[in-house]
């Protein structure tokens, strides 16, 4: 008996399992949290070559390749430099639970840094949001913290 | 070929899990090291190789995320998918066509994801994840073939351990450096026959750099030049049934072109020192068999007669080897590290006395589909 080439049904194979990983937060991200679930506030660091202020606080700035060691604290309240209101569902790789859309992803240059810091903001209406808006961290309570940026609910806008 | 060198190195301690330190870390740590090392600036690094796996990271396109801490801002930089020896290649064949230096940077945490599930994801998901291979059962399945075919004891790669585990007492950096005997390995747990505890290497994390330079920027550097005499790679077929487990050919034409390359005709005697990639015990004897430094089928005899302990006649990872500190990805660069201050007379207290000529090596792929081979030189 000859094999039939023609009526190959044409097959794929599946695997739906995420890999599981334990990444390092690293000493500088570790205080970055720290501050946040004991003082509700934010820290970034100075670079004593170019002056600039980032957030999240790291060890080196790139284009001086220079090491960063003086840790400056920020204010919880800074500016929308950009948004995006989004309309297809998320999955929290963290839970695996879809997140309720629409939201509103932020751009916002926090009041004392130099660069952006990346969140949500709770505006979903597109009329209601403005560039140059003046935003509010709003924080987890202390105790519900797990050390993440989910510890940060989201900002509100200040009217 | 034109002459070029390599003038700077370091590497990071290797330990089975750097909680306080990221990928970052690391590598500002091994690029800011190599710099001192060969007394450069920022401004004499002309291009730069990061060397990183997305799902050893964890992370999509995972060389971006490095880069500012190689010192690559507003540089050129590339990056290599796989062993720290391949990303040094690359980064050999960007001095050879034009830039004056390039720094080679590798990096990897064993400890962030599941080494089981990682090496798994390298097989072929149609005919081989499902069965639930990865690189223990793999390499238990070469051993298999190899001591088969060849009569190769497990004593004899027992041996091994005991030698570069002995190695690594020496070697400030390694992971694992223990006194063991033949037994204390034949009687550690069995993982996948004949494969043992002790015969396995450990996860690591770390990082490693070096810094490789043409004649004329090898000048500036304040190290003492070690010359690339020949390096070549070869690779061999992707599924393990295609290959003959315990004939590593990608080795042997890898070798036979570097030597060449190197003038190098009969490397037992011309060669003094090797660095080799043992992931696991029998891989050493393997690969010395594929290097041509003995027969196929000898090698387990070359390790029995003491050849290759510190004081042989040709001694073999005095570093203590992958077996003694393992960093995926970072391991190959290491053995080239460590050929190197062999050469410079600056490997402390696991100085080979006089090594002139050193042997490098790096495996890339299953059961050490592609090898790459170097020979470094002082003159």
């Amino acid at each position: 008996m000859g094999i039939d080439r023609k009526d190959t049904e044409l097959l794929t194979v599946t695997f739906d399992k995420g890999m599981p990983y334990e990444w390092s937060i690293g000493k500088y991200g570790s205080r970055f949290f720290q501050e946040i679930k004991e003082h509700k506030r934010f820290l970034g660091t100075r670079c004593p070559k170019c002056g600039r202020v980032l957030v999240p606080p790291r060890r080196i700035c790139g284009p001086c390749f220079q090491e960063l060691d003086e840790l400056v604290e920020l204010s919880d309240t800074g500016t929308i430099m950009a948004f995006s209101v989004v309309n297809y569902p998320f999955i929290d790789p963290a839970t695996g639970i879809q997140r309720p859309i629409p939201y509103t992803y932020g751009y916002i240059n926090i009041d004392g840094s130099d660069n952006i810091f990346s969140h949500i903001i709770n505006e979903t209406d597109a009329n209601k949001i403005k560039v140059g808006m003046k935003v509010r961290a709003v924080f987890k309570e202390s105790q519900e913290m797990e050390g993440n940026i989910q510890d940060i609910k989201h900002f509100e806008i200040i009217r | 070929m034109d002459k070029i060198a390599i003038v700077g190195a370091s590497q990071t301690k290797y330990e089975r899990r750097k909680k306080g330190e990221i990928f970052y870390d690391m590598i500002y740590e091994v690029t800011t090291k190599a710099m001192e090392d060969a007394d450069y600036t920022l401004e004499d690094i002309d291009n730069v190789i990061t060397v990183s796996n997305d799902f050893l990271d964890g992370r999509t396109i995972s060389c971006m995320a490095v880069q500012e801490a190689a010192g690559a801002h507003d540089k050129n930089v590339s990056t290599i998918e796989g062993d720290g020896a391949f990303g040094a290649f690359y980064g050999a064949m960007r001095v050879l066509g034009g830039f004056g230096t390039t720094l080679v940077v590798a990096h990897s945490k064993g400890s962030e994801g599941d080494p089981k599930i990682i090496t798994n994801a390298m097989f072929d998901p149609i005919y081989h994840r499902l069965l639930g291979l990865d690189a223990i059962s793999s390499s238990a399945l070469q051993a298999s073939v190899y001591m088969e075919r060849y009569g190769i004891t497990e004593q004899q790669c027992a041996l091994v351990s005991v030698k570069n585990h002995k190695n690594a007492k020496n070697n400030p950096y390694a992971q694992l450096p223990m006194d063991i005997t033949v037994d204390d390995v034949m009687r550690s747990k069995k993982i996948a026959d004949p494969i043992k505890l002790l015969d396995c290497s450990p996860i690591s994390d770390g990082a490693a750099a070096i810094i490789i330079a043409n004649e004329k920027r090898a000048k500036k550097a304040r190290t003492k030049p070690i010359w690339i005499k020949g390096v070549a790679h070869c690779s061999d077929a992707y599924f393990l049934g295609d290959r003959d487990l315990a004939d590593p050919i990608s080795l042997k034409d890898a070798s036979k072109k570097a030597y060449a390359m190197a003038g190098i005709k009969d490397p037992m005697s011309e060669i003094d020192v090797v660095e080799l990639y043992d992931a696991f015990t029998y891989m050493e004897p393997l690969w010395l068999e594929g290097m041509g430094i003995c027969d196929a089928g000898q090698g387990g005899q070359l390790i029995e007669k003491g050849i290759t302990v510190m004081d042989g006649k040709l001694p073999v990872n005095p570093s203590g080897g992958v077996l003694s500190a393992h960093p995926v990805l970072v391991a190959g660069l290491v053995r080239i590290i460590e050929a190197a201050l062999q050469i410079r007379g600056e490997a402390g207290d696991h100085q080979i006395k006089g090594a002139k000529t050193a042997l490098a090596h790096g495996i890339n792929g299953p059961c050490g589909q592609s090898h790459c081979v170097w020979i470094l030189g002082s003159k």
